[in-house]
């Protein structure tokens, strides 16, 4: 640690308890997290691109997940490092605003930062290379707008939607079945889309998984799924036309608030409070039934008698449902919450065709199926799995499918994958470099290095040679300027990724660049870093 | 510059190479463990508990095995939760499945060490579990259209089930008893309906089915212990006080005459309960919560037989062969449906006194008795049985009949050796591994019943060179015999079952190439 002198020659102490903390300064400050985040990329490296490895994560209470991404990866990773932690936050944030890419971004931003650690080594000022790696990003975003494409969709031809989410679910463990998983990933993002004002509330379409069963029988409902059952087993099963009471109190006698007593001092006074006590159990299903109920959904427990009393009177219930589950239901039935049941109205009932149980298995798990809802909207994205790992995995790959779904609505822009775009953005980028007068110049030309960087990972990870391959597309690329070829990772035979349908949303890759830069950027003009040191 | 560790203290990375070594040694670890289990002449492992009383499980069942064991290695889990699935789906072949994925990943293993890339290994394995499974489809035998064969299938079945377990002695008496349970249920697999009951004491050979349903409980003290024509009120109710459930009532008195009148209010309001149950004409009454002394006097009284305490399975299982409906409140007599049976008698097994409910309204329900010398022997023939009844409940819903003893792992492994041959490129070694995974199977079926397995192995492949043959490993005389003579026979799914998630477990695990562990937990010491 660098002391500092006062004009007497007596040290000077500037930082708090500064013998206890360590501290870099300057090159050697930017050296140290360059190589931190170069290894965070490193582990997500294989990670990449259809033929990817998966991770085997043990989280701390010795749970296991196994995944490839990126953005699930590095959240379990719980690293300590804060340059890591800034590698992190990249990728949660490219997973908050787009949802797929988690990987890539990483990878570019490593790339980025290798790319870096050269130049610095050549004395080039950091500021300067930051600078020059802005100019990159403009000029590669520029160049993928230019390249890409619109496409063409419609509430009846979804086919090109389905087609970009299997490009996205292919890299994943689920890619067996990615055509059908496509299918429910894309009618699940227009049913509740509006495609008028090109938006779409990802909040409406809830992903449930239960273990069992296979991934074929992965199911999109419309309507939503409640993991319980009726509360007597003898009430209906499935019920038609259901008018649904929605209530948050409980089928019991009223619990004043205030303290108070009853107190029974002679045997009429037992024998009315019985009587009493029948009459509320008496009303409380009546007024249920006055109101058209056809279906009670509770949020709390009933009494037995009462359970009873439901039954008798043909009017299914189902106990014990939870507060968020509550507010779905109200929501796709176009109900209102009851909380007392003088306020129950007609009007406040909540509609559904169909509510149905369904049981699982050899075990004897039961859900509730609540479908054809007056505000038919919400949906839900039933996943079965072999385990438990499998499921979780499912989970993650539909939300990416999802999430591009949703991007390709609200901007139908494409650029072709495999790589492609990315070569074509570090020619374009190259090229450009030359006009640059200054030191920008070599910062541009590493960016254009550092982008090829991306199918050269795929390359490597589908098992091709990845410096042959790659400057055998490069090649193949300026000769017959189309930017549409890529790697061929699966083996196909034909480099065009045109004709091998592979593609991706122009916001996701645009958006995997700036943020790419714009973290290499912040790490770059670090010259400091004073952490307390092991005690 | 040495980079910094990114990850905290107590972590651990694994990458590359190491990580697939950890993963594969630990799921081969859990197939050497199993590996001995597997088999009609497999061997039962002692499994003992840490918790309190060291409890004793004596069992060959591959899944309960594995779910008591604490493993810390990942892929050991992966193993693990597939044994559990195919239990929860099909309920046979849980040793079989991790068998099979251990096999397959042993053979990645030396792939991947002949510097054979993961992912080729696992698009190989693809094609061949799919050449697999369309080779046992054209094997298949459907029996469905003649009911005597398919019950002559169904027999097979359940004694190739039953003769790797403890049942094996009586597998003949204890399949009769699982087939005709089964055939009961008519189609449905919901295995509710077949209630199995445990009482130690007697032989296993005197284990028997009874049509009809037993509960575990007895007649109150002066009521009759035969009913004919039975009317049944099952009921959940509170048959001790009845409490008053108003919030903040409480008795206060001032004097002992009131509490005397107030007594006799309650004694009145059960009385006049007991009174409305009896009005709706029955000579049954089953509830689920306690009967205490005074009402249940009042029902011996009125000459019916109150059963007390009946736990929530069996009322609801009451409920459902008996065809009545669950009553807690006694008003509207005229409206609750009661539940019929023809006689509802004391038993005895053993030492206990049962009571038998027979000639019950839905046919589909049947009770299991099993006796044995001690309460493992009953725990494991009850896993047994719970096998053998999940596999031919999933059999009568997919009729589908394979051979057993091997026969099916020779002819997947013949038609994928073949597509080996035919198919170009890298692939060509993970199919022909493949094919080498599944005659691990036979293999070790004879080791395990302690035969030259080479030898016969060898046999059974050039037997099963010939089109249309049926050789299989005969276990009891030690050599190659015909499958579909000794009457060995396995259900379609289950095998299908095995193929496909020891398939997908050993492509999960191979897909792998680095373990993260985070550091444990800190616990907070309480000191």
């Amino acid at each position: 640690m660098a002391l500092a002198f006062d004009e007497y020659g007596r040290p000077f102490i500037i930082l708090k308890e500064q013998d206890q903390k360590t501290r870099l300064r300057g090159i050697e400050a930017q050296k140290a997290n360059i190589s931190a985040g170069k290894a965070v990329a490193r582990i997500l490296r294989t990670s990449l691109g259809p033929k990817g490895m998966d991770k085997i994560l043990q989280s701390p209470d010795g749970d296991v997940t196994i995944t490839n991404d990126g953005a699930t990866i590095l959240e379990q990773m719980d690293v300590d490092n804060q340059i890591a932690k800034l590698m992190v936050e990249l990728s949660r944030s490219q997973d908050y605003e787009i949802g797929d890419g988690t990987t890539g971004v990483v990878v570019m931003a490593g790339a980025l930062l290798d790319q870096a650690e050269r130049l610095l080594e050549r004395g080039i000022h950091p500021i300067r290379i930051a600078e020059g790696y802005e100019m990159a990003s403009r000029i590669a975003v520029e160049h993928l707008e230019h390249i890409s494409k619109k496409f063409d969709f419609g509430a009846t031809n979804i086919e090109p939607l389905v087609q970009t989410c299997m490009t996205t679910l292919s890299s994943k463990i689920v890619n067996r079945c990615k055509c059908h998983l496509a299918e429910i990933s894309v009618k699940a993002v227009l049913s509740v889309a509006d495609l008028d004002r090109k938006d779409v509330n990802l909040d409406m379409i809830k992903v449930e998984g239960k273990v069992g069963g296979k991934l074929e029988d992965t199911e999109l409902i419309y309507g939503i799924t409640v993991d319980k059952d009726m509360s007597h087993p003898q009430m209906p099963k499935q019920i038609e036309d259901a008018k649904i009471a929605i209530l948050t109190c409980p089928f019991e006698p009223p619990k004043p608030k205030t303290k108070h007593k009853v107190d029974i001092d002679t045997v009429e006074k037992f024998q009315t409070l019985r009587l009493q006590e029948q009459k509320y159990f008496d009303d409380m299903v009546q007024k249920c039934k006055d109101a058209g109920a056809t279906l009670v959904i509770c949020q709390w427990g009933f009494d037995d008698e009462a359970n009873h009393l439901l039954m008798h009177r043909n009017l299914p219930a189902v106990r014990w449902v939870g507060g968020v589950e509550l507010e779905l239901i109200a929501i796709a039935t176009g109900g209102r919450i009851v909380p007392r049941f003088q306020e129950l109205t007609p009007e406040k009932l909540g509609r559904a065709g169909l509510v149905r149980e369904k049981s699982f298995g050899t075990t004897k798990d039961k859900m509730l199926y609540i479908e054809h809802c007056a505000n038919s909207r919400a949906v839900t994205i039933f996943i079965r799995g072999g385990n438990k790992m499998m499921i979780e995995e499912t989970k993650r790959s539909i939300h990416d499918a999802l999430c591009v779904a949703r991007n390709l609505i609200r901007n139908n822009s494409i650029v072709y994958g495999g790589g492609s775009a990315e070569i074509s953005c570090s020619i374009a980028v190259e090229a450009a470099a030359d006009k640059y007068p200054g030191v920008e110049q070599y910062a541009i030309r590493a960016f254009a290095d550092a982008l090829d960087s991306v199918p050269m990972a795929l390359a490597e990870n589908s098992g091709l040679q990845p410096i042959e391959t790659l400057s055998e597309v490069k090649s193949q690329q300026i000769k017959e300027n189309n930017p549409h070829y890529g790697i061929d990772c699966n083996d196909v035979g034909t480099n065009d990724m045109r004709q091998q349908d592979v593609f991706e949303t122009l916001i996701g890759k645009q958006q995997q660049i700036l943020l790419a830069t714009q973290v290499v950027k912040m790490i770059l003009k670090i010259d400091d870093v004073i952490s307390p040191s092991d005690y | 510059m040495a980079i910094e560790k990114i990850l905290k203290d107590d972590a651990t990375e694994e990458k590359g190479e190491r990580a697939r070594m950890a993963s594969f040694v630990g799921a081969i670890a859990i197939t050497d463990l199993i590996k001995t289990t597997l088999g009609p002449k497999g061997m039962d492992k002692i499994l003992q508990s840490t918790g309190r009383g060291h409890g004793i499980t004596v069992t060959n069942d591959g899944a309960t095995i594995l779910k008591s064991l604490h493993i810390d290695n990942p892929a050991a889990k992966v193993l693990i939760d597939i044994s559990k699935v195919q239990d929860d789906e099909v309920g046979d072949g849980t040793t079989s499945v991790v068998v099979l994925a251990g096999e397959l990943l042993r053979e990645a293993e030396k792939l991947v060490a002949a510097k054979i890339h993961p992912m080729t290994i696992i698009s190989g394995y693809r094609m061949a579990a799919e050449c697999a499974r369309s080779a046992l489809l054209q094997r298949v035998v459907d029996n469905k259209e003649n009911a005597e064969k398919f019950k002559s299938d169904l027999m097979k079945i359940a004694m190739t089930t039953l003769s790797s377990k403890i049942l094996s002695q009586d597998k003949e008496h204890f399949a009769q008893l699982a087939v005709d349970a089964v055939m009961r249920l008519k189609g449905s697999t919901n295995l509710e309906a077949i209630q199995i009951i445990k009482k130690p004491g007697g032989s296993l050979k005197d284990s028997f089915l009874d049509e009809g349903f037993i509960l575990d409980k007895k007649i109150g003290l002066g009521q009759p212990k035969r009913i004919e024509n039975a009317k049944i009120l099952v009921a959940n109710t509170a048959m001790d006080t009845d409490k008053v459930k108003i919030y903040g009532a409480r008795v206060r008195v001032d004097s002992m005459s009131k509490v005397a009148e107030i007594e006799g209010a309650e004694k009145e309001k059960m009385r006049e309960k007991v009174q409305k149950i009896i009005a709706h004409g029955i000579n049954c009454f089953v509830n689920r919560q306690l009967i205490y002394n005074f009402p249940e006097e009042l029902f011996a009284d009125a000459g019916i037989l109150a059963i007390e305490h009946a736990d929530f399975d069996g009322i609801e299982r009451l409920a459902l062969v008996t065809g009545g409906e669950i009553a807690s409140t006694f008003d509207n007599p005229e409206s609750v449906k009661l539940g019929h049976c023809k006689v509802i008698e004391e038993i005895m097994i053993g030492e206990d006194k049962l009571i038998h409910f027979s000639g019950v309204e839905m046919g589909q329900a049947c009770t299991i008795v099993l006796r044995g010398a001690s309460h493992h022997v009953l725990d494991e023939a009850e896993r047994s049985l719970h096998d053998a009844l999940c596999v031919l409940s999933q059999t009568v819903n997919d009729t589908r009949v394979l051979l057993g003893g091997g026969w099916p792992e020779m002819i997947m492994a013949k038609e994928v050796d073949e597509l080996a041959r035919k198919t170009p490129g890298k692939k060509s070694h993970a199919i022909e591994a493949f094919s080498r995974a599944l005659v691990a199977i036979p293999t070790i079926i004879a080791d395990n019943a302690g035969l030259d397995s080479a030898d016969l192995v060898a046999q059974l492949r050039a037997a099963h060179h010939k089109e249309g043959c049926n050789a299989g490993i005969d276990v009891i005389s030690g050599s190659v015999g015909d499958m579909a003579e000794l009457g060995i026979s396995e259900s379609f799914k289950v095998k299908q079952a095995v193929l496909l998630s020891a398939t997908e477990a050993a492509e999960m695990i191979l897909r792998v190439d680095e373990i993260i562990t985070c550091a444990p937990r800190q616990r907070e010491d309480r000191m």
